[in-house]
């Protein structure tokens, strides 16, 4: 069987699971160590106890990123074998430093989620803010690799095509990464903080309204406050940018068929194989207003290149729903953000409103489609090139037939991984609240933070 | 020595890191899976649990830098790589999967069932990853791939002599590290009676590595002069090195010095993994791919290799932390 499509899949699927876990990687620890912080400051037993159960689902989650992290390592090597044969003398530098960090990360969760019982507060506190640090620097560097895909730079070609000399820095920051990165740094906030946020938005409404989840709420809540807003501004020059340096897919994006002034911003709506823009509400100039600040911009259309070299027609439907759809979410969430910021400024509380908890319980899951949007307008926006201008998706994959095999087995492994995952973290969350209800706070005495060591009454109690 | 030749030393040096402290942990899940029922085994699991618990994804971190580098420095050696070690491959990613999750897993589950089943995952695919990973490195040993990014042959690149050797010879290693590890970790513990349960393992898992490694010699004498006729020419050193202090090493385990033993074991298991980077020198796929022909362009190597410099300075004191603080027990299990 033609490897091809097989091989695009599997990337695919896995990257999508993936990405969900990359923003608690990236900012869930930065979380959990406002709550830490607070529980030392201020002497908060309710923040302590976020802090601790956090690092422990934190350990759960980082464990399956690195294994699915891992799998994609593999993977630009199973699937796309003559992509890294030629260009991974360029391509891998960005991913030289995202071990560096990476490693980093490794080391300083293990010692900061084990660290919780026999380290004191505050040395153990700062071995936690390696981990948020280099959470930032890996996600630069995973997205400078991709940005570079997007905006190749930094090498010379001989006549063959082979890559004969390289320019670090120019790879690193191709003129992608510094929208890029940004956009997915801000975004690893913005989800994350919906993520967990949503959780105790879905406990509140249950009638659990003690201190403890509201504090649960609001300190995740208020770090995706501050990213949204602020991933609007990032993300509008982002996409002013991919106007500049990526054409063809801006014009996927906004289902602009030729060159054209004055272009509306159509919302829904698909491309139909007559070029023409079918059912869609459009806004007459926006387009090209927020593109170049003037109904008079022009727009290329996708018909400014071959239609060899620009994603077919079903791809640039894909695209432009995916557009709609992370920015119709992230404009609903920014709703939220300033409705929860107005109530805060003149109550310093909450909203009572179930309906604000009702749309908090939705937040994580409507944070992660625009994010999985987000991913999916900038993978298949570049299509049908693996390397824009350079090489095509086909050019790069492997050759072996057997893929659809290893897909077939890779969806079955991660539906499993990602069953289970969910059942897990339920599973703890129902025995905290068990041992809450029985009122027994110290139920599990090795919760007991900063304490003497108890070895061996563990054991004998687990054996 | 070229700037390539540099970077084909760090390569090797991650290879070794990788196979002494990812060997150590894939070895703990072959003690899991060989620790009984679940009463009998409680204990030594327990041992094991905690022994990797905080160190196992840093030490697995080893494998991605020697990924990187690879593609990154040898990008053609990476894609005859992928390409002809596909099912290998593919199988180990797909355990490194189970293993980490099952790990993950098993440690916040409490009935005796889940644990059972994650801590099975765990522990068969802390074999089947080795087995795969050995297997890998047994074909590209044997000069079973090809150069120029192609493909060579898909089974008999890693079902062969040379790769059933490696594999087995991987799970023995790992088995014989880990037990000695644990040794260490029981002593801490003060447990004495699984001191003895892991020093008697750790010295038949010697005794085992020793014997797969010496008739494997002779075993692939005709199945790839090229590896073995290097290995007792060029390599000898190395590898009487490593043969000196696996004796020497199982020679401090009889006698119960196991603190000792473990760096003996360390110094013989590295070493056996230097002895095949001298043999296959200076080729990175042996027979077909010269290090010197498969280099990126020097500033590539150059950024390999000013990053791994900034790691060693970033790494070192903060793996040392982390394994001052666990050897300390500062790190307890959750």
């Amino acid at each position: 069987m033609d490897p091809v499509p097989w091989a695009r899949a599997q990337m695919a699927f896995t990257l999508a699971v993936h990405i969900v876990l990359v923003p608690l990687g990236v900012s869930w620890a930065a979380m959990t160590l406002i709550a830490n912080y607070r529980a030392i400051k201020n002497n908060d037993a309710d923040a302590m106890r976020l802090a601790q159960r956090w690092s422990k689902v934190m350990a759960v989650t980082f464990a399956v990123g690195a294994v699915t992290g891992t799998v994609l390592t593999f993977e630009f090597g199973l699937l796309w074998p003559q992509f890294m044969s030629q260009w991974g003398d360029a391509f891998g530098i960005p991913f030289a430093i995202e071990g560096l960090f990476f490693f980093t990360e490794a080391i300083f969760i293990a010692i900061y989620l084990y660290g919780w019982k026999r380290l004191r507060p505050w040395p153990h506190f700062w071995s936690g803010v390696p981990i948020a640090v280099a959470g930032i620097g890996g996600s630069f560097a995973v997205v400078a690799a991709n940005s570079w895909m997007n905006q190749p730079a930094g090498f010379t070609l001989d006549a063959a095509g082979k890559i004969v000399d390289v320019d670090p820095l120019g790879v690193i920051f191709n003129q992608a990464t510094p929208y890029e990165t940004t956009h997915m740094i801000v975004a690893a906030y913005l989800v994350g903080g919906f993520m967990v946020a949503s959780v105790y938005a879905f406990a509140m409404l249950r009638g659990r309204t003690e201190r403890y989840y509201r504090l649960g709420f609001i300190i995740p809540f208020t770090v995706a406050a501050i990213a949204t807003p602020v991933q609007m501004v990032v993300g509008d020059f982002a996409a002013r940018s991919v106007f500049h340096d990526q054409p063809v897919k801006f014009a996927a994006m906004e289902l602009v068929d030729q060159n054209a002034t004055d272009v509306p911003e159509t919302l829904g709506g698909y491309l139909g194989s007559d070029g023409e823009v079918h059912l869609g509400v459009p806004i007459p100039g926006l387009a090209s207003l927020l593109s170049g600040f003037s109904t008079s911009t022009e727009i290329d259309g996708l018909d400014s290149v071959p239609a060899s070299d620009r994603p077919t027609v079903s791809q640039v439907n894909t695209v432009h729903l995916a557009w709609d759809v992370m920015v119709g979410l992230a404009t609903a969430l920014l709703a939220l953000v300033i409705w929860f910021a107005f109530v805060w400024w003149r109550k310093r509380a909450l909203p009572r409103s179930k309906w604000f908890l009702r749309f908090g319980a939705i937040s994580g899951i409507a944070a992660v489609i625009a994010l999985e949007a987000g991913w999916v307008v900038t993978e298949v926006g570049r299509q049908p090139w693996i390397v824009y201008d350079y090489m095509r998706v086909e050019d790069g994959a492997t050759t072996n037939s057997g893929v659809w095999i290893t897909f077939l087995g890779v969806v079955v492994l991660y539906a499993a991984v990602v069953v289970t995952l969910i059942i897990v973290l339920r599973g703890m969350a129902q025995r905290w609240r068990a041992a809450e209800l029985a009122g027994d706070e110290d139920i599990d005495p090795h919760d007991t933070p900063y304490g003497p060591r108890s070895h061996r009454e563990r054991e004998t109690e687990r054996v | 020595m070229t700037l390539a030749d540099v970077i084909a030393v760090i390569l090797l040096a991650g290879v070794i890191l990788y196979a002494i402290f990812g060997g150590a942990d894939f070895g703990a899940g072959f003690w899991d899976l060989t620790a009984g029922g679940a009463a009998r085994g409680a204990k030594p699991r327990l041992v094991i649990e905690e022994s990797i618990g905080p160190v196992w994804e840093a030490n697995h971190v080893w494998l991605i830098f020697c990924l990187v580098v690879i593609w990154t420095c040898f990008s053609e050696a990476f894609a005859s790589i992928t390409l002809t070690l596909f099912v290998p491959l593919s199988l180990a990613a797909a355990g490194i999967v189970l293993r980490g999750s099952g790990f993950a897993f098993r440690k916040v589950v409490v009935r005796t069932r889940y644990r059972r089943v994650f801590g099975g995952a765990f522990a068969l695919s802390s074999i089947i990853v080795p087995f795969c990973l050995g297997a890998v490195a047994g074909g590209i040993a044997s000069g079973r791939v090809p150069a120029g990014g192609t493909t060579g042959d898909l089974w008999d690149s890693w079902l062969n002599p040379t790769s059933l050797v490696g594999g087995v010879l991987a799970i023995a290693v790992c088995a014989y590290l880990s037990a000695v590890f644990l040794v260490s970790d029981a002593h801490r513990l003060s447990d004495q009676g699984l001191v003895e349960y892991f020093r008697r393992r750790a010295i038949a898992a010697a005794i085992g590595a020793g014997v797969i490694a010496t008739s494997g010699i002779f075993l692939l004498r005709n199945d790839n002069r090229f590896l073995i006729d290097r290995l007792l020419g060029r390599a000898l050193p190395v590898v009487l090195l490593s043969m000196v202090l696996g004796v020497v090493g199982l020679v401090l385990l009889v006698r119960g010095a196991a603190t000792w033993a473990r760096f003996l074991a360390i110094g013989a298991v590295g070493s056996i993994v230097a002895a095949w980077g001298v043999a296959q020198y200076p080729y990175i796929l042996a027979e077909t791919l010269k290090i010197e022909t498969a280099a990126a362009p020097d500033a590539t190597l150059w950024t390999v290799l000013i990053v791994f410099l900034v790691a060693v300075v970033v790494l070192v004191p903060s793996l040392g932390l982390l394994y001052v603080l666990d050897q300390r027990s500062l790190l307890d299990v959750e």
